[in-house]
């Protein structure tokens, strides 16, 4: 057992697909989440605001440089994600199958390895037991 | 398709189709034997050729299976006949009719007819979607063992007479508690594997904790459902953390508390705060315990006064030995440990724990902290001697050598 997330990935074609049909995918995607939640698998689910709102933060060797959205080249944007907690990426896979989704769009599978994956020592660790001491709580 | 991909449309689809099949045969037994005929059709026919619709082609395939053993029962003719005429349309199944039916699966398959053994055993194949191999593994146990536990209780289902219905208002609150406790020990014997070499069995925790989302959200209105899912994922939180590399097990006074994983102990508090509408069960305050704990910075910084009276709420409303000896370490905890060793002395006087390895393991860490070393070595090589899991054992005997 794991968890994967499934990425939904659009194109400016699919999110307009999209937004002329929102109101029905909105419900299929509800429902969808209901099956979800009966099956025992549901962590979280959310989906993102139109990427022409984003912004985007640049790396280098200089400062980070802030641009407005999308993602200049790239031609398959980030849209939403489903969070599952599934036996298997088969079933991962046959999850993904059943999302509402408009022709066209891409859903991605990836694995987050669990807390027990993660080295002792990683810097991960550091952060939130810091974080933890500052907060006096979880 | 290959076999992972059957077994992974088995387990989303395994217990609709059984619920659909038992309402459409009115006989559970053969509604499962058809199930598990299709899955085994499946194996041989999908790495051929994919079927466009799995989940439809498991249903079809069972449904045929279904109405093939109708026929070979030649007392069950006029029943066939009704069916042949009668045809179920599977996809305009109200969706909540499908909910009562996989509720009704779940009432049935732990149903106080059954033995406990069974209970486990057919809960996890037919609403978990496991197959008689993989429970086999997780129990340490041969394949015929649960094989027989299955075929026996469908068995004792059909002689007992046990409809598919969900059990009616006046016994619904006693029945989801029988439910809920074979959630439990599945979920018990995975966080605490009774035999063997291994500590954990996360794959059986994790079954368990997956059926108990699956009954909050059939059950929503029902404080301790909640309670016990709650109670599931803040234990499971500390897994990451409760063994070493080797698979020893770390004491909770000794956990990394930064391995915990936080997003279970979140997910197992928000359930907690479902549970807690109208006052806490069994299950909610054994979640709130766990909560208490996983809010913690640290063993030292515990609140360990509302632990205790936690304990003592639970001792009121599901009073048993294990919550007693539970909350002598508490109390040691909150005013020390002469205190708690006379809870414990009490406890062993009524000999209500006995043969426990656990009521020497607590006395023997007492007496150590009491400076009483001889006692508590004696104690600890007493626990060591009756447990049955050989990780603990060797932590117990590591510590008795510890004192000498």
């Amino acid at each position: 057992m794991s968890q994967y997330m499934l990425i939904m990935r659009g194109t400016d074609e699919t999110n307009a697909a999209m937004m002329a049909n929102v109101d029905e995918l909105m419900a299929a995607t509800r429902l969808f989440i209901e099956e979800l939640a009966k099956a025992g698998v549901y962590v979280a689910a959310e989906g993102l605001d139109d990427p022409g709102q984003g912004v985007v933060v640049h790396f280098s060797d200089e400062a980070p440089v802030v641009t407005d959205g999308p993602y200049g080249e790239t031609k398959e944007l980030f849209g939403g994600f489903f969070l599952l907690d599934v036996a298997s990426k088969q079933e991962a896979v046959e999850w993904a199958k059943r999302v509402p989704a408009v022709p066209g769009s891409k859903i991605e599978i990836r694995r987050v390895p669990g807390e027990d994956e993660v080295p002792q020592d990683s810097g991960k660790f550091v952060k939130e037991g810091t974080l933890r001491e500052s907060s006096g709580r979880i | 398709m290959g076999p992972a991909d059957v077994e992974a449309v088995w387990r989303i689809e395994s217990a609709r189709i059984v619920a659909a099949l038992t309402r459409f045969t009115g006989d559970f037994g053969l509604a499962e034997d058809a199930a598990q005929e299709a899955v085994a059709e499946a194996l041989v026919s999908w790495p051929l050729s994919s079927p466009a619709s799995p989940a439809g082609w498991l249903m079809a395939t069972a449904r045929r299976r279904a109405i093939d053993a109708i026929r070979r029962r030649t007392a069950l003719q006029d029943r066939y006949a009704l069916l042949a005429a009668d045809p179920v349309v599977d996809d305009d199944i109200d969706p909540d009719r499908i909910d009562d039916d996989i509720l009704a699966l779940m009432f049935v398959s732990c149903h106080p007819v059954l033995s406990p053994e069974a209970r486990v055993a057919l809960t996890l194949r037919v609403v978990g979607g496991l197959s008689t191999e993989q429970i086999a593994r997780a129990f340490l146990v041969t394949v015929p063992t649960v094989q027989a536990r299955i075929t026996r209780a469908k068995k004792t289902i059909a002689a007992a007479g046990v409809p598919f219905e969900l059990p009616p208002a006046g016994e619904r609150r006693e029945r989801l508690g029988g439910v809920l406790s074979v959630v439990y020990v599945i979920f018990t014997e995975g966080s605490t594997a009774t035999s063997g070499d291994r500590l954990l069995s996360p794959g059986l925790a994790y079954e368990a904790i997956r059926l108990a989302r699956t009954l909050a959200a059939l059950q929503p209105d029902e404080p301790e459902v909640h309670g016990l899912l709650a109670l599931c994922e803040l234990t499971a939180a500390r897994f990451p953390a409760r063994t070493d590399p080797d698979g020893s097990p770390i004491l909770l006074t000794d956990q990394d508390r930064r391995r915990w994983d936080f997003s279970a102990v979140r997910r197992g508090l928000a359930a907690l705060a479902k549970a807690s509408v109208r006052g806490l069960g069994p299950y909610g305050l054994q979640a709130a315990i766990a909560a208490a704990h996983a809010s913690a910075p640290s063993v030292e910084e515990t609140d360990w006064d509302r632990i205790v009276v936690l304990y003592e709420a639970l001792g009121r409303v599901a009073p048993s030995p294990v919550v007693e000896l539970n909350r002598a370490v508490a109390v040691a905890m909150a005013s020390g440990p002469a205190q708690a060793l006379a809870i414990v002395d009490e406890l062993i006087a009524s000999d209500r724990l006995p043969g426990s390895h656990l009521v020497p393991t607590v006395r023997g860490e007492l007496l150590a902290r009491l400076g009483r070393r001889p006692e508590a070595r004696a104690e600890l090589e007493l626990a060591a001697r009756l447990c049955t899991n050989q990780r603990e054992r060797s932590v117990l005997l590591r510590k008795a050598t510890a004192l000498s």
